[in-house]
């Protein structure tokens, strides 16, 4: 039991992870990774969302009517939306700002809605509680690893902490314009799938 | 197959426990938002007016004791009266302006600003009761997005002390350098008026400017962002004359000058 249970947590995070092998909610791991702080309040929202959603959907597993358990689980993973964004403005409003609509876009994002239908809807609410938060955190592993690298290489710092010398300041470093940039995500998630998928070649489609 | 009644009443119970949830939330954290916003708006007319600097991280107290000698007045925008009994922290002219009630139509200009709000709230900076700087709240459309900002200007009325944009959807790295530091310092010290006071000759140029004293009036573009810089004209000229702050400054001057 523990051990699939661990399994259920850690399995989304390199073996199926949501966004690199299922390439799901990629919008908003362009949009929000242009630094470190956003890309980990995002995260935290993102793990909390579908974590609660998952949660919320299993235990009404048996009592949601088929004919409208889609519209169901967007109704609460709405709710659970609204309400993180809420916390969000009234906890960290310097990040909320910056992250802009993309916390209210965590509603549309695929993961969520994926893991309520494909996975809650058929397991016990410990379980689902574990596969959100695996699956959140399979988001948050190539958010944070995304937005570190577009910070470094655009912006010349680490959560705000300058780490390279800017040219503009003096030192030797020129800031890659293209990695703050939303295409500049494209090429760091890229690259990370060709990384994941060398070592576990499993994972590579046939061709 | 579960029945009719019972998928609706599903329904309606999901909706119930969902709708208090999210009202709820919104409810029990309203307070602390408002704080949140507030506290931004204090910090922006301090970085526009140069009593902080732009990145500068303000303690609670230190907010509070820079604000100590700004004063929040809300004015009627026609007339440039002050309206004392209006609390300034329950005005946001931006939401105004898109109420049909409260704001008023103009006329098609370069800044896009198609309503302009009846009221808006204006800070005068007064460290021992004289006017050294006045902050106004400008706005207008850039290259993608609305510029939000504010202007500060000294006690003459006409030099600019600071300018600073809170909010904008430009470019990185282009338009977006709106909020450079080393460009906000071109523009301390320009003048917004030449010979007429009722007409902003400011303007963010194409060619290379000069320094204050040589070239008053134009300040450097941002190189790769036409666009931006000519939305930064076109809301200052806007939002300095008659359809702005233009009536205000004209009650200002003339009761400077009495």
């Amino acid at each position: 039991m523990a051990a699939s249970m661990r399994r259920v947590v850690l399995d989304p995070l390199v073996h199926d992870n949501p966004i690199a092998l299922q390439v799901l909610g990629i919008c908003s791991a362009l949009a929000v990774t242009t630094g470190m702080q956003t890309s980990v309040v995002m995260s935290a929202a993102v793990v909390a969302v579908t974590a609660l959603s998952n949660l919320s959907v299993s235990l009404l597993r048996h009592r949601i009517p088929g004919s409208i358990r889609i519209i169901v689980q967007l109704t609460i993973i709405a709710s659970l939306v609204i309400v993180t964004d809420q916390v969000l403005k009234a906890y960290v409003y310097e990040i909320s700002r910056q992250l802009t609509v993309f916390v209210g876009l965590i509603i549309t994002n695929c993961i969520i809605m994926g893991r309520a239908e494909a996975f809650a809807m058929q397991n016990p609410p410990l379980k689902s509680l574990m596969d959100g938060i695996g699956n959140g955190l399979g988001y948050a592993a190539i958010l944070l690893v995304t937005g570190a690298a577009r910070e470094i290489f655009g912006a010349g710092s680490f959560w705000g902490i300058p780490v390279f010398p800017l040219a503009a300041e003096g030192g030797w470093f020129t800031p890659n314009g293209l990695m703050v940039l939303s295409p500049g995500a494209f090429f760091v998630i890229g690259f990370l799938i060709w990384i994941l998928r060398v070592f576990r070649p499993d994972q590579q489609e046939a061709e | 197959m579960k029945s009719a009644r019972y998928i609706l009443g599903f329904a309606a119970a999901v909706c119930l426990v969902c709708s208090v949830l999210v009202s709820g939330s919104a409810i029990a954290l309203r307070e602390r938002q408002a704080e949140n916003a507030e506290r931004e708006r204090r910090r922006n007319v301090l970085v526009a007016s140069g009593l902080a600097g732009a990145g500068e991280d303000l303690s609670e107290t230190d907010l509070a004791e820079r604000f100590a000698s700004v004063r929040a007045v809300v004015v009627d925008l026609a007339t440039g009266a002050a309206i004392p009994d209006a609390d300034p922290a329950g005005v946001d002219p931006v939401v105004e302006a898109g109420i049909a009630a409260s704001s008023r139509a103009v006329e098609d200009n370069p800044a896009r600003i198609r309503r302009v709000e009846n009221r808006s709230v204006v800070y005068l900076v007064e460290p021992g009761g004289e006017l050294e700087a006045i902050v106004l709240p400008v706005r207008g459309q850039g290259l993608w997005s609305v510029l939000y900002g504010f202007v500060a200007l000294e006690a003459d009325l006409n030099t600019v002390r600071g300018l600073t944009f809170y909010e904008h959807k430009e470019t990185p790295g282009l338009g977006g350098e709106v909020d450079n530091p080393d460009w906000k310092a071109l523009w301390p010290g320009r003048r917004v008026f030449g010979a007429d006071p009722a007409a902003p000759v400011i303007e963010v140029a194409r060619a290379a400017a000069g320094p204050p004293e040589e070239d008053p009036h134009r300040v450097d573009g941002l190189a790769g962002a036409t666009m931006t810089s000519r939305g930064v004209t076109n809301l200052l000229r806007f939002w300095l004359a008659g359809n702005g702050f233009g009536p205000l400054l004209e009650r200002l001057r003339r009761e400077t000058a009495g």
